[in-house]
């Protein structure tokens, strides 16, 4: 039945994920404005999503501090453009840099003192908050009062990364492209497999020959490089940047959510997770303000997450493989889900 | 020639318990060995520093030649030396197939390579036909033999078997021995840990004895069971009629 569920996608996947996306892109050409940046902050956050589901999903390593990583991206980006005018994609590539080495030395640290699981994840916490502590007292950085990018004008410009609401549109959704294939491709690469073993049972891995320290090391390296260019894009998108919006704990949970409603580890499970509980979120913030009940959209999150977690343990993209494959056999589907990640 | 392994002198203590007590043998290149005792005695904790889950307190030990003493498990693992879990370990999310992939990603990066290998190992168990079946539908004699596909995927030179026959009926049992000596056959070597007397006597060449974590007597299974120490100590006065 699930023969092959290790072979690379067939046509059939690649064809109906590139259906997916025409229609996404599509919808950049018609929607209003107000639906095209709330779709942006989906798919930014659903790259981001992405980074953070490999490394728990996959790697097996949860971070609940992942906006260190988003921050150094964003604070790459703009520093290097505000301040030295470069352009923004020396930016990206320098907070990847960054983050892939702040990553590797977390973890190092973490691993080499056997710093495992949940001590793992408060200590990833620690280090954003202790980021963002920094960061708010640097005043090369803007400390508190932030930095803000230039308004934009003019046309549409690939090379500074700059333009209109409907351009950011379309470079976030090409982001999430990017993001599903790679996760597709590392998913049946060797790094998938050694990964996902190593998630599953670590001394009988490195039984097999598995050098976990390393590849705990990587995965948490990879997932920070990742992440800190989505945080380069939002900063990017947003305009500006603030330690507490940037670097905050809100980012951080704002991440982890989408990936676990959807499907952690699999390639789609962060966009349709994500693309469900933003929304939902901006929605029960609107009703609360309106209604003058702050905190509300808090609420709406946690009556998602108990939901998701109750009715759909494995998220809603597995969840609608597993019905697709049981109804048309579409086994094409089974190629791009990943299996149950097991708690 | 050197021998293939070779144990000098090897002791651990966990705190006031001398669990391997200045343990020495030698391990020629092929052939079925066995390491027996009763309950207690020392032999996991043996098996566990040759693999490299845990440090030896004293002693020395030498894989061709080299010293591994210490050596992390991956470490051993890729030198050379295989290893199943006596209670088996396998990834349940993954498939058959899958499981023993792992293994072989310890000597390639190449997928193909390592689907290639893992359906060679699982043919040499005699689990092929099964390699698409999720974990879950095995059967305890299938998933001891998975166990052992994972280790043979590594390549090894030497394969260390964790009471692979425990819990097996005694055909299951038999039909586990014909596997281990074809790839005995193939030029393997093979460390046995096992507490069932009948199986050993079957299968292994050679025995090495443990009792109280030393070493009381080795040599061919006829041999060990008319050692006067081996009897009192272990197999009791019953054995001997």
């Amino acid at each position: 039945m699930q023969k092959k569920r290790d072979a690379l996608p067939d046509r059939g996947a690649v064809i109906g994920c590139l259906a997916a996306f025409a229609v996404l892109a599509m919808l950049g050409g018609v929607l209003n404005p107000h639906l095209i940046s709330l779709l942006t902050i989906v798919f930014l956050f659903t790259f981001i999503g992405q980074s953070w589901s490999i490394m728990l999903g996959l790697g097996g390593q949860l971070s609940i501090g992942h906006a260190l990583f988003v921050g150094i991206g964003a604070y790459s980006v703009a520093v290097l453009n505000i301040r030295y005018g470069l352009s923004p994609w020396f930016g990206l590539v320098v907070g990847m840099a960054l983050a892939a080495i702040v990553g590797a030395t977390l973890a190092w640290l973490s691993f080499r003192f056997e710093v495992r699981g949940i001590y793992f994840a408060l200590l990833t916490i620690a280090a954003a908050e202790f980021a963002r502590v920094v960061f708010s007292g640097w005043e090369f950085v803007g400390a508190m009062e932030g930095l803000f990018f230039p308004a934009h004008s003019g046309p549409n410009s690939f090379w500074m990364l700059r333009g209109d609401a409907r351009f950011y549109y379309f470079v976030s959704l090409a982001a999430v492209l990017l993001g599903v294939s790679a996760t597709a491709l590392i998913r049946q690469s060797f790094l998938g497999y050694v990964w996902r073993a190593m998630r599953d049972d670590e001394d009988a891995s490195r039984a097999l020959g598995v050098r976990t320290f390393l590849h705990k090391i990587l995965v948490v390296s990879f997932s920070g490089a990742w992440a800190a260019i989505g945080g380069g894009l939002l900063a990017l998108v947003q305009g500006s940047v603030f330690p507490d919006s940037i670097m905050g704990m809100g980012i951080s949970v704002d991440i982890l959510v989408g990936p676990i409603v959807g499907g952690l580890g699999t390639a789609f499970g962060p966009l349709i997770g994500t693309l469900i509980t933003l929304p939902l979120d901006h929605l029960a913030s609107a009703i609360g303000n309106k209604f003058g009940i702050p905190g509300l959209n808090n609420v709406g999150y946690g009556l998602v997450l108990i939901a998701a977690v109750w009715l759909l343990p494995d998220g809603i993209w597995p969840a609608i493989v597993n019905s697709a494959k049981s109804i048309t056999r579409f086994s094409w589907f089974g190629n791009l889900q990943m299996e149950q990640v097991k708690k | 020639m050197t021998d293939l392994l070779e144990l000098d002198g090897v002791s651990r203590r966990f705190g006031g318990l001398l669990a391997v007590d200045n343990v020495s043998f030698r391990l020629k290149g092929e052939g079925i060995t066995a390491l027996v005792g009763p309950n207690g005695a020392g032999k996991t904790t043996c098996f566990n520093l040759i693999a490299g889950a845990l440090p030896p307190t004293q002693g020395s030990i030498r894989f061709r030649g080299e010293i591994v003493t210490g050596f992390p498990a991956e470490d051993i693992c890729r030198i050379g030396i295989g290893r199943t879990f006596q209670v088996v370990r396998p990834m349940r999310d993954m498939t058959v197939l899958e499981n023993v992939m792992i293994g072989a990603f310890s000597w390639t990066r190449k997928v193909s390579e390592a689907r290639d290998a893992a359906r060679e190992a699982l043919d040499m168990v005699g689990l092929g036909p099964k390699a698409d079946a999720a974990i879950s539908k095995l059967t305890l004699p299938d998933r001891k033999m998975l166990e052992t596909a994972k280790a043979l995927s590594t390549r090894p030179r030497l394969l260390l078997l964790d009471e692979v026959m425990a819990g097996l009926r005694p055909p299951e049992a038999a039909a586990v021995v014909a596997v281990l000596r074809r790839l005995a056959e193939r030029g393997l070597s093979i460390l046995l840990v096992e507490h069932v007397m009948r199986i050993v006597m079957e299968a292994a060449e050679h025995v090495i004895v443990l009792h109280h974590g030393a070493k009381i007597a080795e040599g061919t299974p006829r041999y060990i069971v008319s050692h006067p120490e081996v009897v009192a100590g272990y197999l009791g006065e019953g054995f001997r009629a």
